[in-house]
């Protein structure tokens, strides 16, 4: 990279991409999390409650 | 010695919460499933740092961060798929499938899930093995994350300070570490979260803020260039040279090895189906997102500047500075430059991430031997010989995975970040087996059983082989290539165009390998039963 062009004093582009991206991704997942913070909830099937009651004599075996 | 008293105050009320917080749990039972049968909510932040405390473990901070400290900020792509991969993908596309069909399956553990969605106890078996082998790899390079930190902490040899933290980790596990109680996990994630945020803050601040630290890390690139310039550094500021040694190691293992690699993790995998809903997957979405970006963003960041510390200091980098030690760069830079209750709070933080992974490791070792290993045999063994069997499993791998990381450091040079490799090798090999099948069984109805079965076969064979005869700083150290081709490693120097064979990580052959089988059988192979895949599926 050219010695003078710098972000946020970091030389490289992809660098500093990658720095931003870290936080930019972060930040899409907390916009998903608010966005959804209610939704799919509640309905648990029977289903649900034969498995945890399964998973937790399991885990009681441990 | 004032230090050395505060670290055994903290560690002793850690360790006393820590038992608090499962006494009460036990008590109560509040255990993730209780929620489930019970029809009540856990805190989503309780709920989401008890995942973050899960995937975080001493590996990525000490191992990870050390490995910062040689190649540079480049790593923080690593960060970049850590979040969007193993956070957002995992969680949205992957999470809520795996939760509802492991309920319909009634699957308990990865190899169960496997083996009933392709109706293979064949599949079950195989995935329990590979599991059982090579998890202690894992397991091992995380209780040697800590151990490094302990042996420059209290200054005392490697070999006790691993002695000592295998007897809190093996006590955890004893004391009922394994129920993974909500709330002791989430206390872990929440003491994980407040160090590594605090470190963060005073190693910027100390060198002036962002910007200054970034610059002053920015101009000893001379200094790296001169000692790795060979091998493609280019400053820890810059990405190494494009097909360089270290551009490959940096991004075929280190980044994709581990950033993909983890979709396809057994004990992390296990956990969507502990989840009441999936609205508590999304809630998670947003506490993961930013925990990771703490911990990992953290860790590789601070690793990275710690060049700077060790340059003022002594005139060293950070690479000689610790004797070519690569797990001891953070301990070090700790030690030497944050005030010593910070360090000791940043061990705390450590030993909370270890247990709090090797406490998930150790339930899925367990498990695979008593239940997917025993099962699969069709012995149908009482329910106390079963319970014998699965906790002589977890003692098993316990004694192996301390035995690796006493044997690992005399076999492999100094300097190779054994620790990052270690975690990069175990991710690997799972993503190239398991992840056609597990992604594939999620998503398709087209996938046929004898397809999973020689996927996952050759991705497991094709990648075994690549570690053991051409991945070099494997191979080398195996000695199966010098014992058959008198030479360390197949393709030796020899290069196709950019790509440098010796330096390609075993998933991007594996992985390939793997897919193309999966889908070529899957077109010519006889599907299941359509009543079997309504069972996975649900009647939709």
């Amino acid at each position: 990279m050219e010695g003078d062009v710098m972000y946020l004093g970091i030389a490289d582009f992809w660098v500093f991409l990658a720095y931003v991206l870290c936080i930019g991704s972060a930040v899409l997942c907390v916009l998903y999390g608010l966005i959804n913070w209610n939704r799919n909830g509640g309905e648990i099937t029977p289903e649900d409650v034969t498995w945890a009651k399964e998973e937790d004599k399991l885990s009681e075996e441990l | 010695m004032e230090g050395t008293l505060f670290l055994f105050v903290i560690t002793m009320v850690y360790l006393f919460i820590t038992g608090y917080l499962g006494y009460l749990g036990y008590r109560n039972t509040k255990t993730a499933t209780d929620y489930m049968v019970a029809g009540r909510n856990a805190h989503p932040v309780v709920m989401a740092l008890s995942y973050g405390a899960t995937f975080i473990s001493t590996s990525a901070i000490v191992g990870f961060g050390g490995a910062a400290g040689m190649f540079g900020m480049s790593v923080l792509w690593l960060t970049v798929l850590n979040i969007s991969v193993g956070i957002f993908i995992a969680f949205v596309f992957l999470g809520k499938r795996t939760r509802a069909m492991g309920h319909r399956l009634n699957a308990h553990t990865f190899p169960e899930l496997v083996g009933r969605r392709f109706d293979s106890k064949f599949l079950g078996l195989f995935s329990a093995l590979v599991i059982i082998i090579f998890m202690p790899l894992y397991t091992s390079v995380v209780l040697m994350g800590a151990a490094k930190f302990i042996e420059v902490r209290l200054s005392i040899s490697y070999e006790a300070a691993l002695l000592f933290f295998s007897a809190i980790v093996a006590l955890y596990v004893i004391m009922g570490g394994l129920k993974g109680v909500m709330y002791t996990d989430a206390a872990q994630g929440g003491i994980m979260l407040v160090g590594m945020a605090a470190i963060l803050f005073l190693s910027y601040y100390k060198l002036g803020g962002i910007q200054s630290a970034h610059e002053q890390l920015t101009a000893l690139a001379p200094e790296a260039v001169s000692v790795f310039g060979k091998a493609g550094h280019q400053g820890w500021t810059s990405m190494p040279e494009f097909g360089s040694r270290f551009w490959w190691i940096v991004i075929s293992t280190l980044v994709m090895g581990v950033g993909i690699g983890v979709l396809a993790q057994p004990q992390l995998a296990v956990r969507f189906m502990t989840v009441k809903s999936n609205m508590e997957l999304n809630r998670a979405v947003m506490v993961g997102g930013v925990f990771i970006l703490l911990m990992t963003g953290t860790a590789f960041t601070v690793g990275a500047l710690s060049n700077v510390y060790f340059f003022n200091e002594s005139g060293q980098i950070a690479f000689f500075a610790t004797n070519k030690d690569i797990e001891q760069i953070i301990p070090e830079f700790l030690k030497r430059f944050m005030p010593f209750w910070m360090s000791d709070i940043f061990f705390v933080t450590l030993m909370a991430a270890a247990m709090s992974t090797a406490s998930g490791q150790f339930h899925v070792m367990g498990t695979s031997v008593g239940r997917d290993l025993f099962d699969a045999f069709g012995k149908n063994l009482s329910s106390n010989a079963s319970i014998l069997v699965t906790r002589l499993g977890i003692l098993i791998t316990l004694i192996a995975s301390v035995l690796l990381a006493y044997i690992l450091p005399v076999f492999f040079e100094s300097g190779i970040a054994i620790v990052a490799r270690g975690t990069a090798i175990f991710m690997g090999l799972c993503a190239a087996t398991f992840l056609p099948m597990y992604v594939g069984g999620l998503y398709t109805k087209r996938i046929t059983k004898s397809a999973a079965i020689w996927g996952g076969l050759a991705g497991f064979i094709v990648s075994l082989l690549w570690i053991l005869f051409v991945h070099e700083k494997e191979s080398s150290v195996l000695l199966a290539c010098n014992a058959l081709f008198g030479r360390p490693s197949f393709f030796g120097e020899t290069r196709t165009g950019f790509i440098l064979w010796s330096e390609v990580d075993a998933l991007f052959i594996g992985l390939p390998v793997s897919v193309v089988i999966t889908v070529v059988l899957s077109c010519i192979t006889k599907s299941l039963p359509l009543e079997h895949l309504k069972r996975c599926f649900g009647a939709g």
